[in-house]
């Protein structure tokens, strides 16, 4: 990596929290509404761990969601705000290696993605307590978790040529896979079918051992997780960096 | 004796997109310190060359350097000598002019470079804009930002790309005196422009594209002598040209009538013929040699050759 990589990843920082109101507050009201809403209609009604208030079960899965969508987003859209704009083309006239390219965009989005994690985890403590997580597996999932949807940014980001198209990336891939990665339900509690197809999405893994680290219970070992997610993160970093050596609609 | 490294070297160089060629073997050396105009119409390929010199285009076949250094296999040093100015007005509305200049001297790895980025501010007089968000500047302000821009890392080669397109004479007067300054201190500047005037005084080397080829590659004093030349223009209120004169004369659709001479003493002798013949000249102005007329008289010679890719 070359000394350029710090400037861009403050670059992609500065650009996200100049318009924080968008980009952290709006998220964690979203999740604040979510936990409300669902906690006020299931609460009682539903016990997806022994011994785990509904209310508590949601938080890590909402966070963790949350911090999903919005690495995903940080990325996607600060890319295809710049070849849309073309004010891409001074970061591709930079001295700059796709190493760089590929580190700043992803730090970045890991870094917004923290702050809207944090940002709901401590929103949502005054109204449901939470035991103190293993931070250990907390880091680990938030890394693995928020990577793959932050490389997953970057290709959309890549691969887009208009902002439909990345909209369709997001509402048709994106969406669905983090809400039915067990956010709001223990996965355990499906028909077979779907358990199995809950098991074929690497975003289900990052939020069961997400939320591994607060309760010490999980749908899946948190090992088998974390090998999961780490293993997605690998391929989607492989992927990224190629498309990012190769020019793909960046370099034509 | 050692040879000067060139400051731009293109050797063979193709590009196409689809069935269409917009580099077709495209070969020229720009020397360090030169003042160059690369000139052509639209879709000529110039933009096309120079984002391939960025890094912006990989071509198909052929070779790029810049002072020696490759752009697809040294393209770190190569894009650390090289500072472009894009056609297009492209800016990021997130941010400040400072902090855009700041964030472009970052790219290049460049820390303390403030005091260069102050100078480039003032020389660009965008001094009073400095902490103004890019959303709120003119046009003509934000290509001086483009400029600063490309300027931010001290680059010894400078391709600015029709940077006054579009752009009030007071940028143009700014742009010039700044750039010139720079090619006297040694930076070599490769410029494109539609403004052939422009080209005409501040280039001393001129390279045309055509269709994705070079079709005149001269110095700018040898293509006027070639296609062009000094004319003396005569509008008459009666009278006819005498016949010594209007040998080798035309007249234009205006009525003037546009008589070749080569110093001032055929001025003279062209004067006394016409006082001497009886008629009578209403209008009356020296013409020197313009490089727009070299421009249209090489790409009319030139056929179009076929832009299909075989």
């Amino acid at each position: 990596m070359t000394l350029g990589f710090r400037a861009l990843f403050v670059k992609e920082v500065m650009r996200f929290w100049k318009v924080s109101f968008q980009t952290v507050a709006a998220p964690v009201l979203s999740a604040l509404l979510f936990l409300v809403i669902f906690s006020h209609a299931l609460s009682g009604r539903v016990e997806a761990y022994p011994g785990v208030p509904y209310a508590q079960f949601l938080v890590p899965g909402l966070a963790m969601m949350s911090m999903l969508q919005n690495a995903f987003a940080n990325a996607s859209s600060s890319l295809i705000q710049s070849k849309i704009t073309g004010n891409i083309v001074f970061i591709l006239l930079a001295p700059l290696t796709p190493g760089d390219l590929f580190a700043a965009y992803l730090l970045a989005a890991v870094v917004r993605a923290v702050v809207v994690g944090a940002g709901v985890v401590i929103a949502v403590a005054w109204l449901v307590p939470m035991p103190f997580p293993n931070l250990l597996w907390l880091f680990a999932f938030t890394l693995t978790g928020v990577g793959i949807l932050g490389a997953l940014g970057i290709i959309a980001g890549i691969w887009a040529e208009k902002f439909d198209q990345l909209a369709a990336f997001q509402n048709f891939f994106i969406l669905p896979l983090t809400f039915l990665a067990g956010v709001f339900y223990s996965v355990d509690s499906l028909p077979p079918f779907w358990q199995a197809a809950s098991h074929l999405n690497p975003f289900f893994y990052a939020i069961d051992g997400f939320r591994y680290a607060f309760f010490g219970k999980a749908d899946v070992s948190p090992w088998v997780s974390l090998a999961i997610a780490s293993a997605a993160f690998c391929a989607l970093s492989w992927l990224t960096l190629r498309l990012l050596r190769s020019g793909y609609k960046l370099r034509h | 004796m050692s040879v000067a490294t060139a400051a731009v070297e293109v050797r063979d160089t193709s590009k196409r997109y689809g069935s269409l060629r917009a580099l077709d073997g495209v070969s020229l050396t720009v020397e360090q310190g030169e003042f160059f105009a690369l000139l052509g119409p639209n879709g000529a390929g110039k933009t096309t060359l120079i984002s391939a010199l960025g890094g912006l285009v990989r071509p198909d076949s052929g070779r790029l350097r810049i002072l020696g250094r490759d752009v697809a296999t040294e393209y770190g040093e190569a894009r650390r000598l090289l500072g472009i100015v894009p056609q297009e007005v492209v800016f990021d509305p997130f941010f400040s002019v400072r902090e855009t200049l700041e964030l472009q001297s970052g790219y290049f790895g460049l820390r303390g470079n403030r005091a260069w980025i102050d100078e480039l501010l003032e020389r660009l007089a965008l001094g009073a804009k400095a902490d103004a968000n890019m959303r709120s500047l003119s046009g003509g302000m934000k290509r001086r930002v483009m400029v600063a821009q490309a300027l931010v890392h001290r680059p010894p080669v400078i391709v600015l790309d029709e940077p006054t397109a579009g752009v009030d004479v007071e940028l143009r007067q700014t742009l010039w005196h700044f750039v010139r300054e720079l090619n006297a201190a040694g930076h070599t500047i490769v410029l494109t422009t539609h403004y052939l005037e422009e080209a005409q005084h501040l280039c001393s080397r001129i390279a045309m594209m055509k269709a994705g080829r070079i079709v005149a590659l001269d110095s700018t004093r040898r293509l006027l002598a070639a296609f062009s030349e000094r004319v003396l223009r005569v509008k008459l209120e009666s009278g006819d040209l005498p016949e010594t004169l209007s040998r080798g004369a035309t007249l234009d659709t205006a009525g003037w009538h546009r008589i070749p001479v080569e110093n001032a003493s055929q001025v003279e002798q062209a004067l006394a013929r016409l006082r001497e013949s009886g008629a009578e000249v209403s209008h009356l102005e020296v013409a020197e040699p313009e490089l727009e007329e070299v421009f249209v008289k090489i790409m009319a010679r030139t056929e179009a050759p076929s832009r299909e890719a075989a």
